[in-house]
């Protein structure tokens, strides 16, 4: 198995039936991507895969062969989204934030409201009642 | 040398959150992210009828490899201790609901864990699902306030009226998580738990001598809402009582179907209201009889009930008040702390039954609830005099204003459109005296660069540590960044209380400024770091003095309730989609007096959350129980609000300050979710039908549009 995770190449060896979400956590250590449902309703897991969201625990690891993937940690620590959503309190308990901002820039840029809420409609956030994501999102566009 | 501040230089400000950078770049660590050495997962099995005896347990899988613990491997005693101590940590014979923990396995593979099957031989007796038939009170509480029959009598108008509320789930996106580590010939907890000594006192009864040292610690917690509260307590001692018997760390994480089958949750409620009135609308008797559906063990429904009748007469002055309440066991299983803890269930009744009686009497509803409300000096149900920041009035000003309420009220009516509101007030801390028992503490110490603040107050995303920093910062006078939050550790920090009840703020954070003030007269000139380094560490453990008025009558529910309430009114603007009889909320106006907002954004993030949590459980969020288990126990088919169910939301926060909390500040985090369901169907009511409960999801609706004249 090799893909591009995070803008370096990887080659590991795992059962091509295993979720991008536990190849992800547990054999690449980058626990950013969340666990919320495990059936593709939250959005806590989601990635990017060739620029697309994509929910991690949906995907078994087979489908990202030779495939870009990014996560929450290939964004670094200072992308305007991340300081917009420190910023703004996109974030309350957090556990939904990784996968928001990573749907978040696949909404382009100035997204308008509508766009973003459509955008989002994957993602689950049970604690900011998603205003402070919108504004979050205004703020960095 | 320091330079004085005499300005609030945090306190008021929204200063970035001490823990935004890790949540925001994923580093921030929640319990299933950690990994221990030769850690195992462990897997609960669970009871599958509702009520009856547990005959025997059949293993079919190679035991080989798996750690298996049943009751007998328990060595202190088999009970989740809380008030009453009557649930089991797991069952020995009697089986009181569906997915009570029997069994549990552990196992270093999750694949050979998840595949072990376990035979439960199960003997079925007659459960009781039905709260109103049900033979068993868990608790009864008789609020009674002047002479009802007097009352009555004084009346020129009865209306009756009977509301229900269904269960509510809390969907935290995190699901319930723990680690359990043997370590240092002690055992340490790990997990996503919104109250640590709650975890900590049942785990040292669990445990008994078999283990020296119990220690608790919160890792960080996507969400709790109450659903931390005291349920985590049961999945420490399970995790536990695994890494006890295999000597092995043990992960025990629940999956989402999981979560939603054997959690708890909000405590459906049946209200009933008979209130007399005179011609012009004044309220001069209110008989109402509140009834919980506790479930199958008592967990905290005493206290949930207790909230819920305290306020279950809302906001409003009478003279003559019975509030006969009781929380009834059936067997499903156990339901427990939800934000708002009783207050929504029971605000719900009470405002819904405000609506229907303008209608009765042909009055203007905010003008029938300006004649009622609450003012400085009027007494509650509890005969509790409220004080000068009592704000009701002004909250149902500011929003009629706002929402241009009388405008569009005239306007919608007889389109697809209607407009509702509702009244709504919470109290902040324990109630009564409970506060006085609880006896919190909370400690600041020096450190080379500034002070730490340690105390049991969790992050759940409220805001917990940037909020205390913020007053810790301001009742020293040192720069906000100079403040450190030590994350709660059973072995580090005071018992501060538990994180629940709106208290953290105006309670926790009270004692902190009183310490830091302690501190800052013992500094003198010196910064906390130039004192640190002439003379050593210095630290400051204050404990929470109740205002001395406080008088409280816990036999006959008199006196004074709460140190302080918070206030809030809702608009809510609906629209009715006629083919489909889904009812959307299209605009809120939300109007809360919190006394001081320390951190204006996180208050605000506040009352977003609460409010959306609100109008999931107005309109989306049903809980289906077949006997007495949650049918639909998945996201795929319990809804809650997403981004496009999601109305646009006006926030306005008032303050009026509260001398005995910090900074004026009174509790915050439950108050919002108060308001949005009574004025969900308040709004729905304007369409002309006529609903009395709630989730009101298309086929109630449509039911009672039927049934509507
Ligand atoms: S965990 Fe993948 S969508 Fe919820
Ligand atoms: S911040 Fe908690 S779920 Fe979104």
């Amino acid at each position: 198995m090799r893909f591009t995770l995070n803008a370096r190449e990887v080659e590991l060896n795992v059962a091509p039936l295993a979720r991008l979400l536990d190849v992800l956590r547990e054999d690449c250590g980058l626990t950013g991507t969340k666990e919320g449902c495990g059936e593709g309703e939250c959005g806590a897991c989601t990635v990017l895969v060739d620029g697309e969201a994509v929910c991690a625990c949906l995907v078994p690891v087979a489908q990202v062969e030779g495939a870009e993937v990014v996560t929450i940690e290939g964004l670094g620590d200072d992308h305007p989204l991340q300081r917009a959503f420190m910023d703004e309190v996109g974030a309350q308990c957090g556990i939904c934030t990784p996968g928001m901002i990573l749907t978040a820039i696949t909404l382009g840029p100035r997204p308008s409201l509508a766009k973003i809420r459509r955008g989002l409609a994957g993602n689950l956030c049970r604690c900011t009642g998603y205003e402070a994501i919108y504004r979050a999102i205004h703020r960095a566009s | 040398m320091r330079e004085i501040r005499s300005m609030l230089n945090a306190v008021g400000q929204s200063v970035p959150r001490k823990d935004g950078i890790g949540k925001a770049t994923g580093q921030a660590r929640y319990a299933d992210d950690l990994r221990f050495p030769g850690m195992l997962h462990g897997r609960t099995i669970r009871s599958t009828i509702p009520c009856g005896r547990l005959a025997a347990v059949r293993l079919g899988f190679d035991p080989a490899g798996f750690t298996v613990v049943d009751h007998r491997d328990i060595p202190g005693r088999n009970v989740v201790t809380l008030i009453a101590d009557d649930q089991p940590c797991l069952v020995e014979r009697e089986i009181r609901h569906v997915a009570e923990p029997v069994l549990l396995l552990a196992h270093e593979n999750r694949e050979a864990l998840l595949g072990a099957s376990v035979a439960l031989e199960e003997e079925p007796a007659e459960p009781v699902f039905d709260p109103e038939r049900s033979p068993t009170a868990f608790k009864t509480i008789l609020i009674e306030k002047g002479d009802l029959a007097a009352g009555f009598a004084e009346a020129d108008h009865v209306v009756e009226g009977t509301y229900c509320t269904g269960h509510q789930e809390h969907v935290y996106i995190e699901p319930q998580a723990v680690i359990a580590v043997p370590e240092d010939g002690g055992m340490t907890v790990y997990g996503s738990i919104q109250c640590p000594f709650y975890a900590h006192r049942a785990l040292a009864v669990i445990l008994g001598d078999a283990v020296a040292r119990v220690r608790v610690i919160q890792t960080e917690t996507g969400g709790g809402f109450g659903g931390k509260e005291e349920y985590p307590s049961g999945i420490a001692a399970h995790a536990a009582l695994l890494a006890l018997k295999s000597d092995r760390p043990v992960k025990l994480i629940y999956d989402r179907v999981e979560d939603m089958l054997a959690t708890t949750k909000r405590h459906p409620a049946i209200v009933r209201h008979r209130t007399g009135l005179t011609r012009d609308g004044r309220l001069v008797a209110m008989d109402i009889e509140v009834i919980l559906d506790g479930g199958a063990y008592q967990t905290l429904s005493a206290v949930v009930l207790s909230r819920g009748s305290i306020h279950a007469a809302g906001p409003y002055r009478c003279d003559n008040i019975r509030i006969a309440a009781r929380a009834m066991f059936t067997n499903t299983p156990p339901n427990g702390a939800f934000r708002g803890f009783g207050a929504p269930q029971t605000q719900f009744g009470v405002e819904v039954h405000m609506e229907r009686i303008a209608e009765a009497l042909g009055l203007d509803p905010v003008r029938l609830r300006e004649r009622n409300l609450l003012r400085p000096g009027d007494t509650t149900a509890t005969g509790q005099r409220v004080g000068q920041d009592c704000a009701a009035l002004e909250v149902l000003r500011t929003a009629v204003r706002r929402s241009g309420f009388r405008r569009k009220r005239k306007a919608y009516a007889g389109t697809g459109r209607g407009i509702g509101l509702a009244m709504y007030w919470h109290g902040s801390g324990f109630t009564g005296s409970g506060e006085l028992k609880l006896a919190s503490r909370a400690t600041i110490e020096l450190t080379a660069t500034g002070v730490r603040v340690l105390t049991s107050s969790t992050e759940l995303g409220q805001g917990t540590r940037t909020m205390h920093a913020q007053i810790v910062a301001d009742a020293l006078g040192v720069p906000y960044e100079q403040v450190e939050v030590a994350m709660p550790d059973t072995g580090l920090v005071p018992d501060s209380g538990p994180t629940v009840a709106s208290r953290t703020c105006m309670v926790v954070g009270r004692i902190l400024q009183r310490a830091a003030e302690e501190i800052r007269a013992k500094l003198g000139d010196a910064t906390p770091a130039e004192y640190f380094r002439r003379h050593g560490p210095l630290a400051v453990t204050g404990q929470y003095e109740q205002p001395e008025w406080i008088r409280w009558d816990e036999i006959d529910y008199r006196g004074d309730a709460y140190a302080a309430y918070a206030w809030g009114c809702d608009v809510v603007e609906v629209e009715l989609d006629r083919d489909t009889w889904e009812v959307r909320p299209v605009r809120v106006t939300v109007v809360n007096e919190i006394g001081k907002a320390i951190h204006p954004a996180l208050a605000r993030g506040q009352v977003e959350g609460g409010t959306v949590q609100g109008l999931g459980y107005a309109l989306l969020e049903r809980v289906v129980m077949r006997n007495g288990a949650m049918a639909n126990a998945q996201l795929t088919n319990y809804i809650i609000p997403t981004t496009l169910d999601t109305p646009k939301l006006d926030v306005v926060l008032l303050e009026h300050p509260y001398d005995g909390g910090p900074f004026g500040a009174k509790g915050l985090g439950e108050l919002p979710i108060d308001g949005p369901a009574p004025a969900v169907v308040n709004a729905i009511r304007q369409l002309g039908i006529d609903v009395r409960g709630i989730p009101a999801v298309p086929e109630a609706i449509r039911e009672a549009a039927c049934a509507s004249p």
